[in-house]
């Protein structure tokens, strides 16, 4: 985050508490994703290399993201998503 | 056989070119029918293009009346004419393209940039509008062509079919492009600039936007109708069709004689204008065309259009064969998953039989019948349908063999679906088992109305017979009522015991009730109970549990009036209910455990037995409560809501009394010392404060009238065992109905000039009275003023149901098309059935069934640990 006259603050994102965890899943870790699923990358849902988090966290298109986040009915569910452009 | 799978579909645009090749006929001829009535060569109903009068052939194929599907003719055009539907992208063609060379605006490479992007898109199977507005954002601004460095002028598109073109950008002035000239633009664009308007130069070529030929669909499409006059009446479609020949023969013979170019282009106007409305009638812009009686004409667009169209009212709403629908009633002595068939509806509707050596006799038995259940028709294996009558009868008989079909009338024991709109959840259409009964309706058992929101005062239902093994055999196992007693919804049950049914075991089972030997048998007549042990007398409670399967449980029942601390077994209320391997023990049955939503015992008894027991149970239990309610008797009358006049005085003290307190908090208000809740003004404390003390002025009210009217009045039995009306409904009828209220507030009129409801008021006036309270009950009846204040309420309860069903309606039919296609896999993802895109990767993040959940959660531990432990709470 950039303030006026320059000067700038490093605030992560995944401080955040509506912020899930997101994580880049391996090569090896996809293939097996995928495996299981039994799909291909596009059928996953997809999320905006554009997306603050996932800049932060580096990720760039054709990556899988996965995002951990707490649920009410299951407590914690987990998501994969291919990042697009 | 495996039905052919279409995998994709591809849109063009048709060629002029094509449109000849389809084209079977030239028309140019205005009229229809000759004076001998029959069809004019080159008219529009010109024989080559089908037939659709009895006797008559076809010229093109040589089919009769109902052999011949109908041919295209074509009209040729005398001067081009702007496609409505295509206006524009025409629009976007022409801003986009250089006027001079036809090049798009762009330099190549960028151009190509764009091309590929959507390229890339369209693989992803994503949506390029956006770059395509893009284009057009950027091609629209260039002044200058980049290939030929011609000078651009801006393109103005008037809604229809318009074009102009601004010529000198400072005085505005414009130039008329015509179809013509638009068409000689667009057919300099080369097929290499085209994608980058979305179009595709294989399919498409853009002048083909600007019509020269006009197909004419065949008369089969648009058949003329025979009145009872012998007059004949044309479709719509011909109206327009009629119209633009004649129009098109008259430009061509007014240019043909040298006409002025004034005429000329009124007359190419008034084609253009034919052509627009006999694609769409209903373009903004423009009048619609009409009929000589003033009512518009339907034509193509309006064909397809909207509720009544061909897509949601031809295609997804068709009319089918082997339904009926009649006026529903009810019957609780038939079991909840059967269905009431009148006679005449019965004899109607067939079922097949499919003939095999193993049924031959059985199916036979039918053809010989000369009453109901008989057979009505065969089918050959040849597909020769053949009518039985009395006098074919033995004959088809003797030849029926294996391989025939033989469709026999409904009868008892066919399954049938039986539905009611609005289907808004799966429980809208189920599965039943007829029974032909006399009289003209069809019968439902009560308990089955909560599922459909059905009531009995002219509801009308439909019913279909499925005509193959494979659609009974999925009807009995997955449809059948037994298996939707539990709710998708909030994993409880939706079918279970109303009204009487509730009022008839609470009489039953409340408290120690002793039953005669006599009495109980009655009570039990109609229920199927093989044995039950000798005894002179019966409790209520003793003769529930004959009905009960063996399950314990307990739980609090509706009648609880939610003491600090609940005593459990030793409630004075009796309203603990304690079960214990299928006997009651304690409490009394009311809504809390048989009633529809809410059932306990139905909810316990469908988990641990299943839903052949819970059937059972049901149909028993209706049974049983409405032999009790018609034996013991159950009435309600005005009297029923006669209080003492003690009460009545203490009710007007506790209501003026609240008055004056209304009068006080108004004083503090005018005098500046009501002190203002936290975040509202003033104005919106007092409203507040004003309402919660009239509020509990009413409460009170109907406590005192409630205390009064003792528990053995009918009304509250009904109200507190929670099979009719509430505690409020009654104290509006005893005691006091209260505030009346529009959109949450006390009523109000006027700011400045009349601030009051009604002339009978001072200006300005706070009060309880003057604002809308109504201190009288139904039974002691209402003032006109009060009235008058009492229908304002009223009158907003009727807006808001008629506007939430409209609005909820859309909603659902939004969403229902949003997730037709989304299907629970086996492994437990949501994917989109073609895609197979997956939309979660667990069914609701927990995937669990909301119908096998316990109301709503996953698993109920503490039962679990119950039945592994069996310890006791």
């Amino acid at each position: 985050m950039v303030f006026k006259g320059g000067r700038s603050m490093k605030v992560s994102l995944q401080d955040h508490v509506l912020v899930p965890k997101h994580e880049i899943l391996k090569e090896e870790e996809v293939e097996e994703l995928l495996k299981l699923l039994r799909v291909s990358k596009e059928q996953l849902p997809k999320i905006k290399a554009s997306d603050p988090i996932v800049k932060e966290i580096g990720a760039k298109p054709g990556d899988v993201v996965k995002i951990t986040r707490k649920s009410l009915t299951a407590g914690v569910s987990i998501f994969y998503r291919l990042v697009v452009e | 056989m495996y039905p052919k799978r279409i995998s994709a579909i591809k849109f063009e645009v048709l060629s002029p070119q094509e449109m000849r090749r389809m084209s079977v006929a030239k028309l140019n001829n205005p009229e229809t029918y000759d004076d001998d009535g029959f069809p004019v060569e080159g008219g529009l109903m010109d024989t080559r293009l089908g037939v659709i009068d009895p006797g008559l052939k076809c010229k093109t194929c040589g089919g009769k009346y109902g052999e011949c599907p109908g041919h295209f003719g074509h009209i040729e055009l005398a001067a081009p004419v702007i496609h409505v539907g295509y206006a524009k992208i025409i629009a976007r063609l022409l801003s986009g393209t250089c006027r001079e060379c036809g090049r798009i605006l762009m330099k190549d490479d960028r151009r190509d940039k764009f091309i590929r992007e959507i390229e890339r898109l369209k693989a992803l199977g994503q949506s390029y509008e956006d770059v395509l507005k893009e284009i057009f954002r950027i091609t629209k601004a260039a002044k200058k062509c980049p290939h030929c460095g011609a000078e651009q002028l801006e393109i103005k598109f008037e809604k229809p079919t318009s074009f102009y073109e601004v010529i000198d950008p400072e005085t505005k002035e414009e130039q008329k492009l015509t179809p013509k000239d638009v068409r000689e633009r667009l057919e300099k664009i080369p097929n290499d600039d085209l994608p980058a308007f979305g179009l595709d130069p294989k399919s498409v070529r853009p002048e083909w936007f600007v019509l020269t030929v006009l197909p004419v669909p065949p008369v089969t499409v648009r058949p003329s109708i025979i009145l009872e006059t012998g007059q004949r009446s044309e479709d719509d479609l011909t109206h327009k069709l009629v119209d633009i020949i004649r129009i098109n023969q008259r430009f061509l013979e007014n240019r043909d004689t040298g006409a002025p170019q004034q005429i000329l282009e009124d007359l190419w106007e008034l084609l253009q204008y034919h052509i627009t409305t006999y694609f769409d009638n209903e373009v903004s812009g423009i009048p619609p065309a009409r009929h000589r009686s003033g009512r518009p004409l339907k034509t193509l667009a309006q064909r397809l259009k909207g509720k009544d169209g061909r897509f949601r009212g031809s295609l997804s709403g068709k009319r089918v064969n082997f339904s009926a629908r009649t006026v529903i009633s009810p019957d609780p002595c038939i079991s909840i998953c059967e269905v009431g068939v009148p006679e005449e509806v019965a004899k109607e509707l067939s079922v097949p039989i499919f003939v095999t050596p193993n049924n031959l006799d059985f199916a036979r038995e039918f053809l010989r019948r000369r009453e109901s259940p008989k057979a009505s028709y065969v089918i050959r294996p040849d597909g020769k349908r053949i009518r039985v009558i009395d006098s074919n009868r033995e004959e088809i008989a003797e030849k029926l063999e294996p391989g025939w079909v033989v469709e026999r009338e409904l009868m008892d024991g066919d399954v049938v679906l039986f539905n009611r709109q609005p289907s808004l959840h799966r429980m809208s259409i189920m599965a039943h088992y007829v029974r032909v009964l006399p009289y003209k309706t069809f019968r439902l058992n009560p308990a089955v109305c909560p599922p459909y929101n059905a009531d009995f005062d002219g509801d009308e239902m439909n019913l279909h017979v499925p005509q193959s093994l494979e659609a009974q055999a999925e009807a009995k196992i997955l449809m059948a009522v037994q298996e939707h007693v539990l709710s998708p919804r909030f994993g409880g049950p939706i079918i279970g015991g109303i009204h009487d049914h509730i009022t008839g075991l609470y009489l039953l089972t409340r408290g120690e009730k002793k039953f005669s030997k006599e009495e109980a048998m009655d009570f039990l007549r109609a229920v199927d109970l093989s044995e039950i042990p000798a005894k002179e007398e019966y409790t209520g409670k003793e003769i529930f549990s004959f009905i009960l399967p063996k399950i314990s449980i307990r739980f609090k029942a509706e009648i609880c009036q939610g003491c600090a601390v609940c005593k459990e077994e030793k409630c004075e209320n009796d309203a603990f209910v304690v079960i214990e391997d299928g006997k009651l023990l304690k409490g009394t049955i009311d809504e809390k455990a048989v009633g529809a939503f809410k059932g306990i015992v139905i909810d316990e008894i469908m988990r641990k037995f299943g839903a052949a027991v819970t059937r059972k149970f049901i149909d028993d239990m209706t049974k049983l409560a409405i032999r009790v309610i018609t034996r013991l008797g159950f009435t309600i009358g005005i009297d029923d809501e006669d209080i003492p006049k003690e009460a009545v005085q203490q009710i007007e003290e506790t209501i003026s009394e609240a008055e004056k307190r209304a009068e006080e908090l108004i004083k503090a208000y005018r005098e500046g010392n009501l002190e203002p809740m936290p975040g509202r003004s003033v104005e919106e404390t007092l409203e507040m404060r004003i309402m919660q003390e009239l509020g509990k002025a009413r409460d009170r009210a109907g406590k005192i009238a409630g205390r009064y009217l003792g528990m053995d009045n009918s009304a509250v039995i009904m109200a507190v065992s929670g099979a009719r009306g509430s505690m409020l409904n009654l104290t509006q009828m005893a005691a006091c109905i209260g505030q009346q209220s529009v959109r949450g507030e006390r009523l109000t009129r006027g700011y400045a000039y009349t601030h009051r409801t009604t002339s009978h008021f001072k200006p300005m006036d706070l009060g309880a009275k003057a604002k809308g309270f109504v201190r009288s009950s139904y039974k002691s009846g209402l003032s006109p003023i009060e009235f008058f204040f009492h229908a304002a309420g009223g009158r907003e309860g009727l807006v808001d149901t008629a506007v939430r069903t409209s609005q909820s309606g859309y909603l659902q039919r939004r969403m229902i098309n949003a997730l037709q296609d989304l299907k629970v896999e086996y492994d437990g993802t949501v994917r989109e059935q073609t895609s197979g895109v997956i939309v979660q990767f667990k069914y609701g993040e927990d995937g669990v069934d909301p119908m096998k959940s316990f109301r709503g959660k996953a698993l109920d531990v503490k039962r679990i640990v119950k039945e592994v432990m069996g310890v006791k709470e």
